[in-house]
């Protein structure tokens, strides 16, 4: 048994990044990843790229096969069935025990299944491990029609997958709009009409009441809340996901849904720590954050902060900053920056445009004073550095709708609607701000102040 | 519409399969007017002498003339050569002009149907596939199943593809006597725009156009909705239709040198030959514009315009290899190597590659005002090693013949030595970079995959890096093809171009700076 090592299980994003900054920060103690899902760190968000042929799986590999041994970071391939706090080892499904001295958990998360009757029947199936890929091409051979259940991203990422394959699908959401637990109405309205566009048989307000079974054990039907049945050969279940933590569970380490740790990803018990999709925390990290924190931006900011913990003198504790995301629906690209719910309070009001194709829409969130909030753009990039000033610094909305194109991040060239929307924005607010002046030099090389 | 596709489908391959049958038709014969009408005055006896055996003979297929010319040829030369009687030896290559000559048949008869059934054909069957493609489905990503893919995965079709092309430059650089009635198909079409017989150049000229412009609006239908992409395919189609095809043939009709005045040394490495330079002086006033012009570009517009826009002005906007590799290639820009190996291999290559063809026309212009009295072996025998190992095998065998296993660029990248002189100016002093968007990567790796100059781009993306790479061609598909609107080709101010040291937005708990 090795020293003073630290040892981290799960090699995905939280775990990978909190390696590689230990290593960073500490060129000596000895670290190992362990995982049982691929033996080197894949890109979990392009999982749906690979059924879809855009990639193999040796592109979703962030980082070379040799770059862990470049950078002495021991993998180790392999289930771990039990955690021994006590004496502070690991014990594999293979009968092996790994020692650490510091041990970091970052077991991710996994499907949630709610005992739909049938959820286990062949062919049906969540979507969040390497495994599940593969599954799910073994499942969705041959097939004729498909359903899924749960109305958020995996759920649509998974609809892209399928109709890539030409496999109709229906879809069953149970609220009145795609992903309306997070996105406004109309945001949530422009979703559903794009998924449509893509023949997808979107049904909102439609639950799962059971799966049906042949006599092989295989799933050939669906029966919803409204009693219809329909027939199907492949289900997918993407009603979200919950902490990974099955192994972790009846042992002194305190769980709730997910590991609990304070802000420096302390657990309740002595050098063990938890991070990314399977850490709780006891106290939310900051205002209009969550307890827990299931997005690939997040696991990696808790790998940094606490690979700096481990190696720097002085702990620090973490703080997110203004909380930003990104996601595609097909092909209508997403991204928000700082907060905007999908109901708002009395205390702030909206601006939202959206474009006459109904496929580019903004939405900026203000509070009574005017300043900025968050906002939600669909089909139009914009750049992260601009909404992370403006939302921390509290810029006012004329300021921001002015600005616009500096925020502007579309390939060059692009449709450009920013005197639209400006109209608009003077139309509803009585305003008259002007688009910003180009020079014709500035134009030409393409200057962007 | 997938029956249009199919009938395209069809059509295609029969233009395909006539074109490549062409070769075979006829029968050649040899009349002494011939050899009077295509050799020099000083080889006018001894080549009347030599081919005297085959005048009035029927040969029944391009191979047996050939084999035969050959046969008297080189005995006649080969005896020379033992005897050391080099100034009697006969060096000029007449085999392709008297193939051409000798042949008669069915395509020197009707030259133009046969330009229908077979590049018309194709071009036609090409574009009923490609009009239909995407219609009706709203615009976006359109990489599905490439991986899956026969052809653009290395699968047999991919392979045949390759191999293909690949024996079609060997035999076009090398045994052009083969492809004789294919050029005395596009005679017409070139007396019609240069007033002159056509070459195998001409044909390859034609073709490479065709290509170009038949695939450029594919990219129209692949890329729609994403302006960058259009804008650049009609650029690259206007510049290859006019500036390299049209133009130069249009001035061989007033009796001026063949020119193209967008290409640019040292691509076009023969620029300081000592028949270019002539050409071009002998040429009155246009003529000493081209040399003048040349060398303008060279010295002030390389750098300038790199300066403000990075070299894809060149590289995926003007060029006709980019324009090639950009249209025809871009089914299979995702097979580029990403290694750091392939990496290191390019940076050797491409830049050694420069480094000849820079000391080559250093040795060349020396000689040519010292009147080649120094050098003047050593230039011809360098001339020919660069353009048998660069000009042709690797900028036309390799680098086109090689799109289906390597990628759409490999000369881009790891031969053409203005490339290597764009990406110094671009790397060093430049404007352009790609910006990276603060910390939404989620390190999918689409943009490594799509990018065709195998720039690891995700490597500097999910360390909130911008990418100023000096081979990068700016193409624009690293960031059409993320999915998360992570990179952004730009031009700005040279201030924080290079963030060596980025700070990945949204962790406010520490710095933390990538390394
Ligand atoms: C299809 C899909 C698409 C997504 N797209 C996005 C997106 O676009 N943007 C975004 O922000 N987020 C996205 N997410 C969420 C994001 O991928 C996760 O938040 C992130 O991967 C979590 O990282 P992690 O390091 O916490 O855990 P994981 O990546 O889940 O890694 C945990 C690893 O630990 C291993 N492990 C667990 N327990 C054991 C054990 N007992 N023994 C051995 N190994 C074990 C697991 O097998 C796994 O490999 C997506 C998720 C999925 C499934
Ligand atoms: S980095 Fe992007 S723009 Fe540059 S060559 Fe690669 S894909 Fe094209
Ligand atoms: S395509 Fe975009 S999100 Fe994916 S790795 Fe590249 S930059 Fe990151």
């Amino acid at each position: 048994m090795i020293e003073n090592n630290i040892v981290i299980l799960g090699n995905g994003i939280s775990g990978v990044t909190c390696a590689r900054h230990i290593r960073k920060n500490n060129p000596k103690v000895p670290i190992t990843l362990v995982s049982a899902e691929t033996r080197h760190f894949f890109s979990r968000t392009a999982l749906m790229y690979i059924y879809m042929g855009h990639m193999t799986y040796e592109h979703t590999k962030p980082y070379a096969d040799d770059f862990w041994e470049k950078n002495d970071i021991s993998l180790r391939f392999g289930w771990v069935k039990e955690i021994d706090f006590g004496q502070k080892q690991l014990k594999f499904e293979d009968g092996e025990v790994l020692g650490y001295q510091q041990l970091v958990l970052a077991t991710g998360s996994k499907p949630n299944k709610f005992g739909w009757p049938g959820q286990d029947l062949n062919g049906v199936q969540g979507l969040y491990s390497y495994q599940d890929l593969l599954n799910m091409e073994e499942n969705t051979r041959d097939i004729d029609h498909a359903v899924l259940v749960g109305g958020g991203l995996i759920g649509v990422e998974m609809a892209e997958m399928l109709a890539s394959r030409n496999i109709p699908v229906t879809f069953l959401v149970r609220e009145k709009g795609f992903w309306d637990n997070v996105l406004p109405k109309k945001e949530a309205a422009l979703v559903g009409r794009h998924i449509r566009e893509h023949h997808v048989d979107l049904k909102l307000e439609t639950a799962l009441e059971e799966i049906i079974p042949d006599s092989s054990g295989r799933v050939k039907a669906v029966k919803t809340s409204n009693g219809e049945t329909i027939n199907c050969q492949f289900v997918g279940l993407t009603a979200g996901v919950s902490p990974n933590i099955e192994v972790l569970k009846n042992s002194e380490l305190e769980t709730n849904r997910g590991i609990l740790v304070d802000h420096q990803f302390r657990t309740n018990l002595p050098d063990v720590f938890a991070i990314g999709d399977c850490a709780e925390f006891k106290t939310t990290p900051g205002k209009g954050r969550k307890h827990i924190e299931q997005v690939w931006y997040t696991g990696r900011m808790h790998g940094e902060t606490l690979a700096h913990n481990l190696t720097q003198k002085k702990a620090v504790n973490y703080t997110p900053g203004i909380w930003f995301n990104s996601a595609k629906f097909f092909d209508i690209e997403y991204q928000t920056y700082g907060q905007v719910p999908a109901e708002w309070t009395e205390d702030s009001w909206s601006f939202y445009w959206e474009s006459e194709s109904g496929k580019v829409a903004l939405r900026f969130l203000f509070d009574l004073e005017d300043r900025i909030l968050g906002m939600n753009a669909f089909g139009w990039r914009m750049r992260h550095e601009f909404f992370d000033r403006a939302i921390s610094e509290g810029w006012k909305a004329e300021r921001v709708i002015r600005q616009l194109d500096k925020a502007d991040f579309n390939p060059e060239f692009h449709k450009n609607f920013h005197q639209q929307l400006l109209s608009q924005y003077n139309r509803e607010k009585g305003t008259s701000i002007t688009l910003p002046k180009q020079s014709f030099i500035q134009k030409l090389i393409g200057s962007r102040s | 519409m997938k029956f249009l596709q199919n009938i395209g489908l069809i059509l295609f391959i029969l233009g395909l399969l006539v074109f490549t049958a062409l070769p075979f038709l006829g029968t050649y014969q040899l009349e002494p007017s011939m050899v009077e009408e295509h050799t020099k005055e000083m080889h006018q006896e001894a080549m009347q002498e030599i081919l005297e055996p085959m005048v009035g003979k029927t040969y029944s297929s391009n191979f047996s003339f050939i084999k035969a010319y050959n046969q008297h040829f080189n005995t006649y030369n080969e005896a020379l050569k033992e005897e050391q009687a080099w100034d009697q030896v006969i060096w000029d290559d007449y085999l392709f002009p008297l193939t051409k000559a000798a042949s008669s048949g069915p395509v020197a008869e009707a030259p133009n149907l046969f330009m229908a059934l077979s590049i018309g054909l194709a071009v036609l069957g090409g574009l009923l596939y490609i009009f239909p493609l995407y219609r009706n489905v709203p615009a976006g990503i359109k990489h599905d199943g490439i991986y899956f893919s026969a052809m653009k995965a290395r699968g047999w079709l991919g392979i045949i593809t390759g191999t293909y092309l690949i024996g079609f430059y060997v035999i076009l650089y090398w045994y052009p006597e083969y492809l004789a009635n294919l050029v005395i198909m596009v005679d017409p079409l070139s007396y019609l725009l240069s007033g002159n017989p056509a070459s195998q150049w001409f044909l390859y000229g034609l073709i490479y156009t065709l290509a170009i412009l038949v695939m450029g609006i594919r990219m129209f239908r692949k890329y729609k909705g994403n302006n960058y992409q259009t804008i650049r395919t009609v650029s690259v189609m206007f510049f290859q239709l006019s500036f390299a095809f049209l133009i130069p043939e249009i001035l061989v009709l007033f009796n001026m040198p063949w020119h193209d005045f967008k290409n640019i040394w040292p691509l076009d490495y023969s620029f300081f030959y000592e028949y270019r330079i002539d050409g071009m002086l002998s040429s009155g006033a246009l003529g000493m514009f081209m040399l003048v012009w040349g060398i303008i570009l060279i010295v002030i517009g390389v750098p300038i315009f790199t300066y403000f826009y990075g070299k894809r002005w060149y590289c995926s906007w003007v060029c006709g290899c980019g324009g090639l590799a950009e249209t025809l290639g871009d089914p299979y820009r995702q097979l580029s190597d990403k290694s750091l190996k392939s990496w290191k291999i390019e940076r050797y290559l491409v830049h050694g590659v420069l480094v000849f063809a820079v000391l080559m026309t250093a040795i060349t212009i020396t000689n040519y005002f010292m009147e080649f009295s120094l050098l003047g072996q050593a230039t011809d025998q360098l001339h020919a090693i660069y353009g048998f190992a660069i000009g042709s095998a690797f900028a036309g065998v390799i680098g086109t013949g090689f799109y289906p296993f390597m990628g759409n660029r490999v000369w881009c990248r790891f031969g053409c030595p203005l490339a290597a002189y764009l990406g110094m100016v671009q790397r060093f002093k430049s404007r352009f970079r790609i910006t990276t968007n603060g910390g939404q990567c989620i390190s999918c790796g689409n943009c490594s995959t799509y990018c065709e100059m195998g720039i690891d781009v995700r490597w500097y993306a999910q360390r909130g890096q911008n990418i100023v790479r000096s081979s990068c061609v700016g193409c624009g598909v690293c960031s059409a093809v993320c999915p998360r609107g992570v990179l952004k080709l730009e031009n700005g101010s040279e201030e924080g171009r290079i963030n060596d040291m980025p700070i990945i937005i949204g962790n406010e708990s520490i710095n933390v700076k990538s390394s």
